[in-house]
C-alpha cells in the first residue's frame, strides 16, 4: 500500500536562484540579477514568479536584455511586505524563481510599422527588455520611439540607458516629469502630452504601453483620438497575482485570466474590462 | 447491463477496496452529513435524511432504512482532491523540494452525478490548462468513485436545469442505485476498475423489471425537483448587465462571509501561505481562498473590489457566466449548497430570475 508519494504542486516549485548583482536604481527601487547559464529563454514582457521563502511570492517582469542569454535581471519597486523584503537581499542570496510566464509584447505587429514604446513610471522596467530587443531587430521598423512619464526627476529609471538611446539616430526618446525641480530642464506635464504632440503615422503605428492603469487609460485615449486602432494599442495590464499560470483564480478581469492571456493585451481587447468599476 | 448487491455485498465492497485505497464516505457528524474515513456499512448514515433551506440545513430521522436517503452535506469531491490546504513545498539550505502527499490512494463512495459533474469541471481546471496542479492530479488519477443516484432529492437541488443530475452518466467506477423494497443495490459499471471490484463480491446480473423500477425512482426524483435557473444565453446577459443596480442589493445582505466559495465544489481559488522555522527552512502551502475576501483582489495599495457589490458580481458572473468562456462549461452544477450554507439564505437562482425579470421590465417600458 503505496502514499500518493506525489511531487506536490510542483508547477509552483521555484528554481533557486543566487543573487550575482544588485544595483540601486532608485531610493526605493532596485535590480537583481540572477546567473542563468544559457537556460532560461524569455521574450520581452513576459514575467516571473519571484519568491522570498517564508515571506511570499510576488509576479515581477523581466527588465533584462533578452538576448543575453547567461543573465536575468529584474527591476523592483519596493512597496509591500515581499517587495521590501527583497530589497534587503545581497550578493550570494538566495530567491526562489519560477517562470517565465505570460504573453510577451507582439513585436512581430510593429513590422514596417513605426513602433511608439510608452511608459509610465516603473512601467518601463518590462519596456526596457522591448526596447533592447527591438534595437536588435531595429531594421524590422520604421520610426522607433520612447516616450516615459515619471513623477519627478529624481524618479527617472535607467538614467543610463535613456542617455544612450537618447544619443542615438535610430530612435526617439521624449521624456517627461509630473513634478519638476529646479535642476530640470525637460518637458513637465503627463505622458499623454507627449502622446499628442508625438510625429507618427497613425494608420501604420503599434504602440505598447506599461505603467500605471488610470496612464494607461488615458494613453489609450490620446492615442486613439490621433486615430490609432484600438488592435494596434497593448497594455500590460497588473492584477494580485498568486500563481501565474492560470491555477488561483486571483488575476481575473472578465473572462480573462490576466496571468496566462495576458499580461499584453490589445486594447480592443481589454478596453470594455477596463471600463467596468471594480470589475 | 447491471448487477444487483445487497447490504452485505456493500460491506464487501468496501472491505475490499480497503485493500487498496483509504476509503472514504458519508458519515454523520456535527450534525451534518461530512465526507469522512469509513470502514465498514455501520459507518453509513443509514436513516438520515437532510432537510435543506436557504440558509439552513436540518439533519432528521427518516422513515427508512435507506444508507442514502440524504442528499449532501458541505463536502463534496473536492474536500478530499482539492483540500483546504495542500502542501507545496519546503526550503531548505539553499534549495526548494516539492513536500510529497503522505496521502494513500482514495476510494470516494456516495458522490451524487452533481458531485461527479463539479469533478470533471475541477478536471478541466486544474489538469487541462497550460499548468497542472500536480497535487490534484496525483489524488484525481488514482481515484476510485462509487456514486449513487439520486432517489431523493433537497429544495435547493437545481441540477437538472444544469444537466447535470440526478441520473449518474459518467465519471464512477461503479454507480448504485439504492432500492429500499427488499434493500439492494442495482449496480452499473464505470470503468474496468469498478467491474474487477464487482467481480469480486457476492452479486448477480439485474433483470429487468429491477433495472426499470431503479430508473423509475431516479425519474421520479427528476420529475420533482422544481428550483430551476434560466441558463439562457446567460454568459451573454451576464455581461450585458456588469452595471445592474442589482449587484448592490444583493450586497446589502451579503456578509462576505466565503461560505459559498467553500461549499461550493468547483471553486478553485487559493492563496500560498509561507511559514518558517527556527532552522532557518520555510514552508509554503496552498490553502483555499475566496473572491469574497478583500485581501483577495489586493493590489498597490488598495483591494480592486472593495465593493460588496463587486465580489458578489465577481462570484456569480464567473460561476454562472465567465466560466463557460474559460472553460467551455458552466461554473455551477446546480448542487445548492450555497444556497443552504449563506448565513442569509442569499439564492443564486432567485437573484438570477430577479435580474432577467429587471431587464424585462425595463425593456418592456
Ligand atoms: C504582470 C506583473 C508584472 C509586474 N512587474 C513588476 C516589475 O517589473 N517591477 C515591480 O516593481 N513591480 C512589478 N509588479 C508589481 C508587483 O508584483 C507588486 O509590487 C508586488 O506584488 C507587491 O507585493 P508586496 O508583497 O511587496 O506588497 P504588499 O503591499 O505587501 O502586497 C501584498 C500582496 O498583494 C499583491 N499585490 C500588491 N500590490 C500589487 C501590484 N501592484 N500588482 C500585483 N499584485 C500586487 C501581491 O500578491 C502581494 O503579495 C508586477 C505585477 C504584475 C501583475
Ligand atoms: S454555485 Fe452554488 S449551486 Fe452552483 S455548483 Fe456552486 S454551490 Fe452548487
Ligand atoms: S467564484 Fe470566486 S472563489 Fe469561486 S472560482 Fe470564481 S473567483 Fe474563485
Ligand atoms: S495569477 Fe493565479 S490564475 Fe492568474
Amino acid at each position: 500500500m503505496d502514499t500518493l508519494n506525489a511531487g506536490s504542486v510542483s508547477a509552483m516549485l521555484p528554481s533557486a536562484f543566487p543573487i550575482v548583482d544588485k544595483d540601486w536604481e532608485l531610493a526605493d527601487t532596485y535590480t537583481l540579477h540572477f546567473a542563468t547559464d544559457g537556460a532560461f529563454d524569455f521574450d520581452p514582457g513576459q514575467m516571473v514568479m519571484i519568491s522570498q521563502p517564508g515571506v511570499g511570492e510576488v509576479p515581477i517582469s523581466i527588465s533584462s536584455n533578452p538576448d543575453v542569454h547567461d543573465r536575468m535581471s529584474l527591476t523592483i519597486r519596493g512597496s509591500g511586505s515581499v517587495t521590501r523584503a527583497l530589497g534587503r537581499l545581497d550578493y550570494g542570496d538566495v530567491v526562489g524563481i519560477r517562470g517565465p510566464y505570460g504573453t510577451p509584447w507582439p513585436l512581430d505587429t510593429a513590422i514596417d510599422q513605426d513602433l511608439m514604446i510608452i511608459a509610465g513610471g516603473i512601467g518601463l522596467a518590462p519596456l526596457r527588455s522591448l526596447i533592447y530587443r527591438a534595437l536588435a531587430r531595429r531594421s524590422d521598423f520604421r520610426n522607433l520611439t520612447l516616450l516615459y512619464g515619471s513623477r519627478d526627476p529624481q524618479s527617472l529609471l535607467f538614467e543610463r540607458e535613456l542617455h544612450e538611446w537618447r544619443g542615438r539616430f535610430d530612435m526617439e526618446v521624449e521624456i517627461t516629469v509630473d513634478r519638476s525641480s529646479p535642476e530640470w530642464m525637460g518637458e513637465v506635464g503627463l505622458v499623454t502630452s507627449l502622446v499628442d504632440r508625438a510625429r507618427f503615422s497613425e494608420a501604420d503605428a503599434v504602440a505598447m504601453v506599461c505603467g500605471p492603469e488610470i496612464m494607461m487609460h488615458f494613453v489609450g485615449i490620446a492615442l486613439t483620438d490621433k486615430g490609432m486602432h484600438p488592435d494596434n494599442i497593448f497594455f500590460s495590464m497588473e492584477r494580485n497575482m498568486k500563481c501565474g499560470i492560470g491555477l488561483c483564480g486571483h488575476c481575473q478581469l472578465g473572462a480573462e485570466f490576466l496571468c496566462k492571456d495576458g499580461p499584453v493585451f490589445s486594447l480592443s481587447r481589454i478596453e470594455p474590462l477596463m471600463k467596468v468599476e471594480e470589475l | 447491463m447491471a448487477h444487483i448487491i445487497d447490504i452485505d455485498g456493500l460491506d464487501g465492497l468496501i472491505a475490499s477496496l480497503k485493500a487498496e485505497f483509504d476509503v472514504i464516505g458519508p458519515i454523520v457528524r456535527d450534525g451534518l452529513i461530512r465526507y469522512g474515513p469509513i470502514g465498514s456499512v455501520a459507518d453509513l448514515p443509514r436513516g438520515w435524511t437532510d432537510v435543506q433551506e436557504g440558509g439552513s440545513y436540518r439533519l432528521e430521522p427518516g422513515n427508512t432504512e435507506a444508507l442514502f436517503g440524504f442528499v449532501l452535506g458541505p463536502d463534496s469531491g473536492k474536500t478530499n482532491l482539492f483540500p483546504p490546504r495542500a502542501p507545496m513545498w519546503t526550503y531548505r539550505e539553499g534549495s526548494f523540494s516539492a513536500t510529497p502527499d503522505s496521502t494513500r490512494p482514495m476510494a470516494i463512495i456516495g458522490l451524487r452525478a452533481c458531485d461527479l459533474a463539479a469533478i470533471a469541471i475541477q478536471d478541466e481546471v486544474l489538469l487541462n490548462g497550460p499548468y497542472v496542479d500536480s497535487h490534484y492530479a496525483a489524488r484525481r488519477s488514482q481515484l476510485f468513485i462509487v456514486a449513487v443516484n439520486c432517489t431523493t432529492f433537497a429544495t435547493n437541488c437545481f441540477c437538472t436545469s444544469m444537466n447535470t443530475g440526478p441520473r449518474l452518466e459518467s465519471g464512477f467506477d461503479l454507480g448504485l442505485t439504492e432500492v429500499l423494497d427488499d434493500h439492494h443495490f442495482v449496480v452499473h459499471v464505470g470503468s474496468e476498475a469498478g467491474a474487477s471490484f464487482l467481480a469480486g463480491l457476492d452479486q448477480r446480473q439485474a433483470t429487468s423489471d429491477e433495472l426499470a423500477e431503479a430508473d423509475q425512482l431516479i425519474d421520479i426524483t427528476a420529475n420533482s425537483i422544481t428550483k430551476r435557473l434560466d441558463t439562457t444565453d446567460i454568459a451573454q446577459f451576464l455581461a450585458d448587465n456588469l452595471e445592474s443596480p442589482r449587484w448592490s442589493a444583493i450586497a446589502e445582505r451579503c456578509l462576505a462571509c466565503t461560505n459559498c466559495t467553500a461549499a461550493c465544489p468547483t471553486c478553485f481559488c487559493t492563496s500560498p501561505v509561507d511559514t518558517t522555522d527556527f532552522d532557518g527552512s520555510a514552508a509554503r502551502e496552498r490553502v483555499w481562498d475566496s473572491c469574497f475576501s478583500l485581501d483577495y483582489s489586493y493590489m498597490g495599495g488598495d483591494p480592486v473590489r472593495s465593493s460588496g457589490s463587486s465580489r458578489y458580481r465577481q462570484w456569480m458572473t464567473h460561476k454562472l457566466g465567465t466560466w463557460i468562456e474559460q472553460f467551455g462549461t458552466s461554473g455551477c452544477v446546480g448542487c445548492g449548497r450555497c444556497i443552504t450554507w449563506c448565513p442569509v439564505g442569499i439564492d443564486i437562482t432567485e437573484e438570477m430570475a430577479a435580474m432577467r425579470a429587471e431587464v424585462l421590465a425595463k425593456e418592456a417600458r
